[in-house]
């Protein structure tokens, strides 16, 4: 296998010479009719900045080195392969790999991406990096970069994710970050990029806004893509290792799409490679309370790219609804939009229901605890195998990669009470271990009650 | 479109309502006064009334503002009066008959301010030819740059509609140049680096702003964001064409209902009437 610093350099290089109608490097700012920069004015000078700071970056030998250095030392890279043989016996007999994010440092693939931006933060002579969070994980990723880079960190965060997700938030503190809890709107990820974006406006000459997924403004999608190809990259290369051949599908779960489109990216231009994105759900695509974006979403434009988007007659933004913290935002990358739109990956989406049955079959058969994000992904292989083993000669020939894009502990307490875990007071039963964000109640658990102690979690 | 047919396929040649107001007020010997609000707040009567009252009281353009669920470009008091507009049952389709309304009741110009993806949803050329059947002016739009407008363009030449498109400290000669190209109507200056809100004194960033747009060849510029004070009006007519309040406005709005953004709206446009030696009595 090919050494990860290797593989990224290889990579960075590939991107210099482009070759004609690969999907892998679709450069922007448009996937078809999809990207572009809907922004305001003032920030397109701080976007031009940057993307002419990346551009240069990622053909600049030192530049990639440094990165590959970190993925390699800091974050763990190259992410283990594991094929999943238990939880496979539940894919109608599909050998399901697991691309392993889970284990990088932070717990997510959210690392890839702010160490390439925080480094380019630094090359811009930016002192001052902010990022939206909606499960926790990006904003833990970027407090971390910036602790590891010297950079002040802010952190958005919707007050009710704060409360979902009232560890990540004492992790980013622990970091030196400061957290901001967003009350606006839904009180998600998409506020949080409201209220990012309002941050970067007044504050654009001394901070770089780290967005955290394929989203956004020409660079971002494309950019973001970039420090993510790493995961495609290494799990090409791991399952040629292993089998000696290509997949037959790659699976990842999709909000804004990062991990997807990093895993996506390794096999793009493998035409025999069948790709398929996992949406929230929710409750259900026909009960109106789910962020199954593409399913169900028309194209429109939001925090800056023109996407498929969940919006009503009026082109105001409907409000998602996932127990994934990470999963609950109305709108997807662009590129993606383009890639339902020309049928190359299929997106469906996965109820709250089919995702945390999947994350207790992983549990159990695996030793894995999973992200709830991540069992989406696992919830859609699981289909994908009892699809594909049907015209395979045996069901152990159709092999599946998933992108196990974070690890489960930031999920505990919702899955705790998600499985009934939890007395009335919020204790795991028969022990006072308190669940300080429990509502004392199983199921239906994806719908979140409001009078939270958002305060106590997150206060700065 | 029969109505486009008249104007031929060249560009359209009408006149621009917002400049018309803008060299009106010129011509009286002071500056134009763009007053925000935001439709249906705090709902669609009451916000007609409101820019009727700002009309009578020295507004020379009243600018419509479409409430949306993600304003990025606004601050925390407009932020909540478009959300309880929104809450009260507002829909994009009634800024027509506010911006109708508004302009049988008045001579101000009405200009609508809207983020683009309500224009998207609607369609644009259906968007911009109910807008111009109303009687509208144009749009300004704060999320829409003239590298993403080209639907815009052939709509409001079609209509004989104004594109006000922003600048900002941060635009480089090169991005004020193009849009003030692509400018009809005036072009609106960003005081500051930040988001709409009264500020105790306006930035200076905003002369500078008014003196690239004037170089760049745009006849009128207009400064916006952070001005809540007859005295900011006084030092912004010093180098402008055109003064835009907003938040001010709202927050009058919600305070003092209807007559109390008049009056400020009347008190706002004395900052055009003082005399040269104002300044000593400040």
């Amino acid at each position: 296998m090919v050494d990860p610093a290797t593989a990224f350099l290889q990579g960075g290089i590939a991107a210099g010479s482009v070759p004609e109608h690969s999907l892998r490097h679709a450069p922007g700012p448009y996937f078809g009719s999809y990207g572009g920069r809907w922004m305001p004015e003032s920030l397109i000078a701080a976007l031009d900045e940057l993307e002419e700071t990346f551009e240069k970056a990622k053909l600049d030998p030192d530049f990639l080195a440094e990165i590959a250095e970190l993925n390699k030392n800091y974050s763990g890279r190259p992410s283990l392969l594991t094929e999943a043989k238990r939880f496979s016996e539940h894919a109608g007999g599909a050998r399901i790999f697991l691309k392993r994010e889970d284990l990088n440092h932070t717990g997510s693939h959210k690392i890839n991406n702010v160490l390439g931006q925080a480094l380019l933060a630094k090359r811009m002579g930016k002192t001052r990096i902010i990022a939206e969070t909606g499960a926790g994980q990006h904003g833990v990723a970027s407090a971390t970069a910036a602790a590891l880079l010297g950079l002040e960190c802010v952190v958005y965060m919707g007050a009710e994710d704060c409360r979902r997700q009232a560890l990540n938030v004492a992790r980013m503190q622990l970091l030196g970050a400061t957290v901001v809890p967003v009350t606006n709107g839904s009180q998600t990820l998409k506020d949080a990029i409201n209220d990012a974006l309002r941050d970067w406006v007044a504050n654009v000459e001394n901070t770089h806004y780290v967005l955290g997924t394929v989203s956004g403004a020409h660079p971002f999608p494309a950019m973001v893509r970039f420090f993510h190809e790493v995961i495609g990259q290494e799990a090409r290369g791991q399952i040629l290792d292993q089998v000696g051949h290509l997949p037959d599908a790659v699976c990842a779960c999709i909000g804004g799409g990062s991990n997807a489109i990093g895993l996506f990216h390794g096999f793009l231009d493998d035409a025999s490679v069948k790709m398929y994105g996992f949406e929230a759900g929710g409750d259900g695509v026909d009960t109106g309370r789910h962020a199954a974006t593409i399913t169900l979403g028309r194209p429109g434009v939001l925090h800056g790219a023109r996407s498929y988007l969940m919006q009503d007659e009026d082109g105001q933004t409907i409000e998602s609804h996932s127990i994934s913290a990470g999963l609950d935002y109305p709108g997807v990358g662009p590129e993606h939009s383009y890639l339902h739109d020309i049928g190359r990956v299929n997106y469906e989406p996965i109820t709250d229901t089919e995702a945390m049955d999947a994350f207790k079959l992983l549990c159990r058969t695996e030793g894995i605890i999973p992200a709830i994000e991540s069992s989406h992904a696992l919830a859609g292989a699981l289909k994908v195998g009892h699809r594909l083993v049907v015209d395979a000669e045996k069901p152990e020939d159709v092999v599946i990669i998933v992108n196990l894009s974070g690890r489960g502990d930031k999920d505990v307490e919702t899955a705790a009470d998600w499985f009934g875990m939890l007395d009335e007071d919020g204790h795991v039963k028969g022990t006072t271990l308190s669940t300080r964000n429990a509502k004392g109640h199983a199921h239906g658990a994806g719908a979140v009650s409001t009078d939270s102690n958002t305060k106590d979690a997150s206060h700065e | 479109m029969s109505d486009s047919t008249k104007a031929g396929a060249t560009p359209a040649v009408f006149e621009s309502k917002s400049a018309a107001a803008i060299d009106k007020a010129k011509a009286a010997g002071r500056k134009a006064l763009i007053a925000y609000l935001p439709a249906g707040y705090p709902n669609k009567q009451a916000s007609i009334d409101a820019a009727i009252a700002v009309a009578r009281n020295g507004a020379d353009i009243i600018e419509i503002g479409i409430p949306y669920s993600d304003p990025v470009m606004d601050g925390a008091v407009i932020q909540a009066a478009t959300v309880e507009a929104l809450a009260n049952g507002f829909h994009v389709t009634d800024v027509f008959d506010i911006v109708a309304a508004i302009t049988a009741e008045t001579d101000a110009a009405v200009m609508v301010m809207t983020y683009w993806n309500p224009v998207m949803r609607l369609g644009v050329d259906e968007f911009a030819r109910r807008l111009a059947e109303a009687g509208g002016a144009g749009l300004i739009t704060p999320d829409l740059i003239p590298d993403e407008a080209a639907e815009w363009f052939a709509a409001s030449d079609k209509y004989g509609l104004d594109r006000v498109f922003l600048v900002a400290p941060s635009s480089t000669p090169e991005r004020v140049d193009m849009t003030v190209r692509a400018t009809r109507g005036f072009v609106y200056a960003v005081s500051i680096m930040g988001v709409t809100g009264a500020r105790s004194s306006v930035s200076s960033a905003a002369e500078s702003v008014v003196a690239a747009a004037h170089a760049a060849g745009a006849e009128r510029a207009c400064v916006g964001l952070g001005v809540s004070q007859a005295k900011h009006v006084r030092e912004i007519a010093a180098y402008a064409d055109g003064v835009i309040v907003g938040t001010a406005l709202v927050a009058a709005l919600r305070d003092g209902g209807v007559e109390a953004v008049g009056a400020l709206a009347k008190e706002l446009s004395s900052g055009f009437d003082a005399p040269a030696d104002a300044e000593a009595t400040l």
